[in-house]
């Protein structure tokens, strides 16, 4: 404080005090002065007090509630008359349950100390255990029940939050509690804890009850791991299957497909050959009906001359020489044409 | 002389004044003693109040509702399962001038109530199953597929009281008796329940093997659907060859058949022409240059070297 102008400044009191010895050469006025501009002063800073704009003030005139104020500057009674307690009515706030933040920020630090850890532990419905982790986020919904109606209510808060979480998850199965059931859960406990809250006055909202990590307590989570591990093994050696069933079937489809083309290629070639045989046939048998002899006669030479010239070896036997057939040697295949 | 006095007699009125108002706080209740005994019932206006200076005192007592923390006790269930249980209550001073004779005070209170609420939770847990102290309701489970068929029997057990009942039930005994000392109590709950060390360890072994018999169901499960698959492969592959084969030979007999039709509906005209037309062609195609041909000459074809001989 200079020692200039310690009389107009906002000082504290206990401040002046002390000075006060050290400037004898005052009039008694102008220490009545001071001393008058002292209890104007004090008056004014027992009596101003300001609103922030997430806050109430609940004020309380000799114990008894009077007034709530909005945010923003006020006065009230001074000298203890009045008393002003302020309650963040706008203020998101948290309670964590199994954890603890350490230092929160894009790369928050947690903590698990021993109180935490018990707060996590709990009974499953077919008599399992989990370990179960969850915030509470809440808002302070009527100050005045929040002030007047419980006392600690952060600490009742937390034993309802837990009863709460814990009734629920005393109702699902340890899976249900890991997995599926997860949404359901931390909707039913919010109600509960709702509920709870309504039920005691303690004046509060619960804007959402969200469950953060949910494992098998630490020694059992190696035998869950093998279960997803069983599921992928069970996954994959039925894919495999499929793959393996893919790959055969088509193929056997396709040359059963085959067969059946190649039969309807043999089909129309067997079907045209008997069609083209009969017509040919037809057409030369109408001619031969003409002169079945002749013709006859005709056929049989015009073959002979065609085809004698191809064979190899030609015997000429004589009716009469017939005895010697069995003594020719004969070389190929031997074939005896008789009409 | 006279200042002197003044100021005694102001020192005076001022303690007098300030002894004789006092104020109660909307979280309190109180109660005024004169020489230590209650007089003029409870008050529990908040605001400022005047009693009698000096003779008389203020107690006060909170009005608010209390937190109660039971202590974490080991108790057996019926089924001879040993667990923790940690119960919280809510209770408040509801008679202060009773509370005032009975316990004093609030740890007087405190420690009746820790009596109270601790032995009738042990009733309660020693009287009824585990199953029934952990479950709320009989609602079934719902299952992922892995697990269908392998729950335990604690899981679809009938619950016929349950958590909320049974603590309705440890309420109900133990603020039977709190009003004897001016207490309401409104509401006891489980906190907590915990099975103690050695019977965790034994449940999670339990556990263990539960989650070892799903896993090896599933890889059972998993080999039995491949070979189902594998069985599934044979068979489509098995029908798919033999339709082919069936349609394929059906396909030719079919047309055999009419080729068959053909031919004899064409051959039919002239058996006999048909034989020695087929003849010429079938000697046409098989005879070649390998063929050594006897040709006696009374074939048709030499007749005439042996007729210039003579007719026979």
């Amino acid at each position: 404080m200079a020692r200039g102008n310690w009389g107009d400044g906002p000082i504290d009191i206990g401040g002046n005090k002390v000075q006060l010895p050290r400037l004898p050469n005052l009039s008694t006025g102008s220490i009545r002065l001071i001393a008058g501009g002292l209890v104007v002063l004090f008056l004014l800073m027992t009596s101003y007090y300001q609103v922030e704009p997430e806050e109430v003030g609940v004020i309380q005139r000799f114990g008894a509630y009077a007034r709530t104020t909005e945010p923003g500057p006020h006065l009230k009674i001074p000298f203890g008359v009045e008393t002003v307690q302020k309650v963040p009515i706008q203020r998101q706030l948290k309670m964590e349950f199994g954890f603890r933040t350490v230092s929160a920020g894009q790369r928050s630090e947690f903590a698990q100390p021993a109180a935490a850890q018990a707060e996590s532990l709990m009974l499953t419905g077919d008599l399992n255990v989990a370990v179960v982790e969850w915030i509470v986020q809440f808002r302070i919904r009527d100050p005045k029940a929040f002030l007047f109606n419980v006392r600690d209510v952060p600490a009742t808060f937390r034993y309802m939050s837990e009863a709460a979480v814990r009734r629920v998850v005393g109702d699902h199965s340890v899976d249900e509690v890991i997995t599926i059931g997860r949404a359901e859960i931390a909707l039913e406990a919010k109600e509960e804890l709702q509920r709870l809250c309504d039920l005691y006055g303690i004046g509060i909202q619960v804007t959402q009850l969200i469950l953060q990590d949910v494992n098998p307590p630490d020694p059992v989570r190696p035998a869950f791991n093998e279960v997803n591990q069983a599921i992928q093994e069970k996954e994959r050696a039925i894919n495999e299957a499929w793959a393996d069933y893919n790959q055969a079937v088509p193929r056997a489809q396709g040359e059963a497909e085959q067969l059946v083309r190649a039969a309807e290629g043999y089909a129309l070639e067997r079907e045209n050959h008997a069609l083209g045989d009969s017509k040919r046939f037809e057409a030369l048998y109408a001619e031969y009906r003409k002169a079945p002899e002749v013709t006859r006669k005709r056929m049989y030479l015009e073959m002979m001359t065609e085809l004698l010239p191809q064979l190899g070896q030609k015997v000429i036997l004589d009716e009469k020489a017939r005895g010697v057939l069995p003594l020719l040697q004969l070389g190929g295949p031997m074939k005896e044409v008789t009409q | 002389m006279k200042k002197p006095i003044l100021v005694i007699i102001g020192v005076v009125l001022a303690i007098g004044v300030f002894s004789s108002v006092y104020t109660v706080s909307e979280t309190e209740q109180v109660i005024i003693t004169q020489f230590g005994r209650p007089v003029g019932g409870v008050i529990t206006d908040s605001g400022l109040h005047v009693k009698l200076p000096v003779i008389q005192n203020v107690y006060r007592f909170d009005k608010r509702w209390l937190e109660f923390d039971g202590d974490p006790n080991e108790i057996p269930t019926k089924d001879k399962k040993y667990i923790w249980v940690d119960t919280y209550a809510r209770w408040r001073v509801a008679d202060a001038l009773r509370f005032y004779q009975a316990v004093r005070d609030e740890r007087g209170g405190q420690s009746r109530l820790d009596d109270i609420v601790d032995g009738e939770t042990r009733n309660a847990i020693a009287s009824f199953d585990l199953i029934e102290i952990v479950r709320s309701s009989s609602r079934e489970f719902q299952l992922t597929g892995e697990l269908e068929g392998i729950m335990t029997a604690e899981a679809v057990a009938e619950i016929i009281t349950g958590r909320e009942a049974i603590s309705q039930q440890i309420l109900k005994r133990a603020s039977a008796i709190t009003p004897e000392f001016g207490v309401e109590l409104v509401d006891v709950r489980f906190k907590r329940l915990n099975y103690t060390e050695s019977v965790q360890g034994a449940v999670f072994q339990r556990m263990i093997t539960e989650r070892k018999r799903i896993a090896e169901r599933s890889r059972s499960e998993g080999q039995g659907r491949a070979a189902e698959i594998l069985g599934q492969k044979e068979r489509d592959v098995l029908a798919a060859t033999s339709v082919g084969y069936r349609t394929a030979e059906e396909l030719k007999g079919k047309a055999d058949a009419i080729a068959t039709d053909t031919y004899a509906r064409a051959y039919g005209r002239d058996p006999g022409f048909y034989e020695f037309f087929k003849s010429m062609e079938t000697l046409k195609a098989s005879l070649g240059k390998d063929t050594t041909v006897i040709l006696s000459t009374d074939s048709d074809l030499l007749r005439f070297m042996s007729a210039s001989r003579g007719k026979r």
